[in-house]
């Protein structure tokens, strides 16, 4: 079976360079209101899908963005490349503030930084065939004339993802493609410009459990080999977990924790990680039951709880915790936690 | 005694380019209260194989073989007025796959599972409603939340909804086609303690479908693998988890990622799930398996049992799994 093993070649984090520094990003969806509402007056309504977030990425690094669904994670991901305007915050790309530039200016850098969607079948338009899907970036960005100078470019994206000879894939169309095979065309269309940076977006979520594994080797080669740093968002914590350098995990629009991976997983300090990883099942019969998990449901992101946003569910929460919003802080070495009680 | 007895079932779609062998010979028993899982990938032939045993096929569907024995009934001999009168939702009922998005929008959630009763049954509607109120206090909503509509629901308590219409006649057996795939870890895991919960009470008998090891590993009894429409390995989940034997439940298996456990590889199985309009010759995982010799493209291996414990798994080259050699290593 292609592999690789993670921990062979993880490297120490946190000591490498910044390639990515996210400060403060706030994303807020105003929410439409009736014409009775709005002459009503009253306060402007938001979904605050984002709000607050504050991180960096190092250089090669595979960061991994894990939650719940509605946690704001594919908004926080398309905020970071514009492909969303920020409410508020800065996002600064190696010397590049992304969040000052210009439309023109904006452009030029999507050769640097691209995206892979969450779902394959969308993302691709089914009357494209491989080559063309492939070629359009390069197309959007001026590199190249005509469809023949292209075919360098594609068939060296398409050996990057490992689908070999080139020829017998560029005039297919995705319908003749498997799953996992369109999903690496996906990725061949990131890589097309030479990328430094990636956000994966949920890049398997969509596909079967037996072609996952290749995609997410795929992304650890690239990151091993070549140096592509990636931000994977995933709500699947045990895949992240086999990838992933370091994790953070949001709540409703925030990042309660993060952490290199290993120390996370095996001991996390957030009573929403905790929960978390308490609920992931195991492939493993003999680990029968049900984990502990926490009361209630994930409360709306228009109007989120005061204080610590999980106090209304949290197993350990006292009366500070409502009124008071805790910050990310160290816990140790890179390990930063936002609770007033994690710390002991 | 088994409740549910599969033996032989074919079941194949026709289509303009030929029979989609959709479920090809397929055998497998439930024993009473308990709970079988079934997993494969997309496309295996799962759904097809619960909707042949509920007989709800599209026209182009048709029984080729087999029998279906419910407490040692063949349900498929039953003509169909029978079958819909005493078998289906009464004795075996089952939870469509996405069906948590097909609720009503602009009907009210209890109103919806009356409709269900009455659909089936000759009951008064105030009996339906006392009904509808004790099935929704059951998966565990506040039956005060009747009156309300599915958009106030978020999707655990809609998939608690359905699982309550699925339990409306009070049937033995229940199939569950992909119950939680579309939720979140933490809701995932209350409904499936909701179901747990409901099958010891009720002694419910169970198929449950899904693409998700973890969940069958954690909540199942026994496993059936399927692929391409037959079933390669079945046997008790401790058996199979510990000791995977056919060579793509082993890769399944293998490649299922697991948090809990150190951080190793991540793997996959080369190759993609064969065309079933034109599966390949002699075993249908040839193309993709390592081992495949001459005898595999010619013929198509049975499914038998191998220890004992009722472990089955159909490959040519049992002997050599079963002497332990990892085939998925590089
Ligand atoms: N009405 C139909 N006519 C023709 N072919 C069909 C029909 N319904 C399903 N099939 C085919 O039968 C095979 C099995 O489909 P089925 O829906 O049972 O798969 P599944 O294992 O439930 O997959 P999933 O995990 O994606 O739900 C597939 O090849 C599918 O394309
Ligand atoms: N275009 C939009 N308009 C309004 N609300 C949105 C929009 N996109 C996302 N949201 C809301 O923002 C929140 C975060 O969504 P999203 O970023 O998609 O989360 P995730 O990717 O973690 O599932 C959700 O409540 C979602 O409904
Ligand atoms: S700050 Fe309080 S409510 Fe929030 S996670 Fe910590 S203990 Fe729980
Ligand atoms: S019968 Fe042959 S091809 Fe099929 S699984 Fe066994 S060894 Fe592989
Ligand atoms: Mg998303
Ligand atoms: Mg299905």
């Amino acid at each position: 079976m292609g592999a690789v093993r993670a921990t062979d070649q993880e490297r120490s984090v946190g000591h490498g360079e910044v390639i990515l520094d996210v400060e403060n990003l706030v994303k807020h969806f105003p929410l439409r209101r009736g014409i009775a509402q709005s002459l009503r007056g009253g306060p402007e309504l938001a979904v605050k899908a984002v709000d607050g977030v504050s991180f960096n990425v190092k250089k090669g690094e595979l960061f991994g963005v894990v939650g719940e669904s509605g946690c704001g994670k594919t908004t926080m991901g398309r905020t970071i490349l514009r492909l969303l305007e920020p409410t508020a915050g800065r996002v600064t790309f190696e010397d590049i503030e992304v969040t000052a530039l210009s439309a023109e200016q904006l452009k030029q850098l999507r050769t640097r930084m691209q995206i892979i969607f969450q779902d394959p079948y969308e993302s691709m338009n089914p009357r494209l065939d491989v080559h063309r899907i492939i070629a359009e970036p390069l197309r959007i960005q001026g590199m190249v004339s005509n469809s023949k100078d292209a075919i360098p470019y594609i068939e060296k994206a398409l050996e990057d993802v490992e689908m070999t000879p080139p020829e017998e894939y560029l005039y297919r169309y995705p319908h003749e493609l498997s799953g996992g095979q369109r999903q690496r065309i996906a990725v061949a269309r990131a890589l097309v410009l030479d990328p430094e940076f990636i956000v994966a977006d949920e890049p398997v979520s969509m596909l079967d459990v037996s072609i996952r594994g290749e995609i997410l080797n795929l992304m650890l080669n690239l990151s091993r080999e070549r140096g592509v740093t990636f931000l994977y968002i995933t709500h699947d914590l045990a895949t992240a977990r086999h990838i992933c350098d370091r994790i953070a995990v949001m709540y409703l629009g925030k990042m309660v924790e993060k952490g290199p991976t290993d120390n996370l997983v095996k001991h996390p300090l957030h009573p929403y990680t905790r929960a978390l990883i308490g609920a992931v099942f195991v492939p493993d019969p003999k680990r029968k039951g049900f984990g502990k998990v926490l009361k209630g449901e994930v409360p709306s992101p228009v109007d989120p709880p005061s204080g610590c946003r999980l106090h209304p569910r949290c197993p350990i929460a006292q009366d500070i915790c409502k009124e008071v919003e805790p910050e990310l802080v160290p816990a140790d070495d890179n390990h930063m936690v936002a609770c007033h009680f994690a710390l002991g | 005694m088994a409740i549910l007895e599969v033996r032989d079932l074919k079941m194949y779609y026709k289509t303009l380019r030929g029979h989609v062998k959709a479920v090809d010979s397929v055998s497998f028993d439930i024993e009473r209260g308990k709970a079988l899982g079934i997993a494969g990938e997309s496309g295996c032939g799962k759904t097809s194989m619960a909707v042949t045993v509920l007989r709800l096929l599209p026209s182009n569907g048709k029984i080729h073989g087999g029998s279906v024995k419910l407490d040692g009934i063949d349900i498929v001999k039953l003509d169909d007025e029978e079958f819909r009168k005493s078998v289906r939702w009464k004795k075996i009922s089952m939870v469509f796959q996405g069906a948590m998005n097909a609720l009503n929008p602009v009907h009210r959630v209890g109103d919806q599972i009356v409709e269900a009763i009455l659909a089936h049954e000759d009951v008064p509607h105030q009996e339906a409603a006392t009904r509808a109120e004790e099935l929704l206090d059951m998966v565990g909503i506040n039956p005060k939340r009747y009156k309300e509509y599915p958009h106030e629901f978020s999707g655990g308590m809609k998939q608690r909804v359905v699982i309550a219409m699925a339990l409306a006649c009070n049937p033995d057996v229940i199939i569950a086609d992909e119950p939680t795939t579309a939720l979140d870890v933490m809701v995932q895991s209350q409904v499936l303690k909701a179901m747990e919960d409901l099958r010891k009470r009720l002694d419910l008998s169970m198929m449950l479908i899904t693409h998700d090891l973890s969940v069958i590993a954690q909540t199942c009894d026994n496993i059936a693998i399927m692929y391409a429409g037959k079933i390669v390995e079945y046997g008790n989940v401790i058996d199979v988890f510990d000791n995977p034997t056919h060579p793509y439940g082993m890769g399944l298996v293998k490649s299922f990622p697991n948090i809990k456990a150190e951080r190793t590889r991540v793997r996959s199985l080369p190759g993609f799930p064969p065309n079933l309009l034109a599966p390949p010759k002699g075993c249908r995982f040839h193309p993709r398996c390592p081992l495949a010799g001459d005898i595999c493209m010619e013929e198509e291996p049975e499914l038998i049992e191998i220890g004992s414990n009722s472990h089955k798994v159909a490959c040519h080259k049992v002997d050599m799994l079963e002497r332990g050699v990892n085939i998925w290593e590089q």
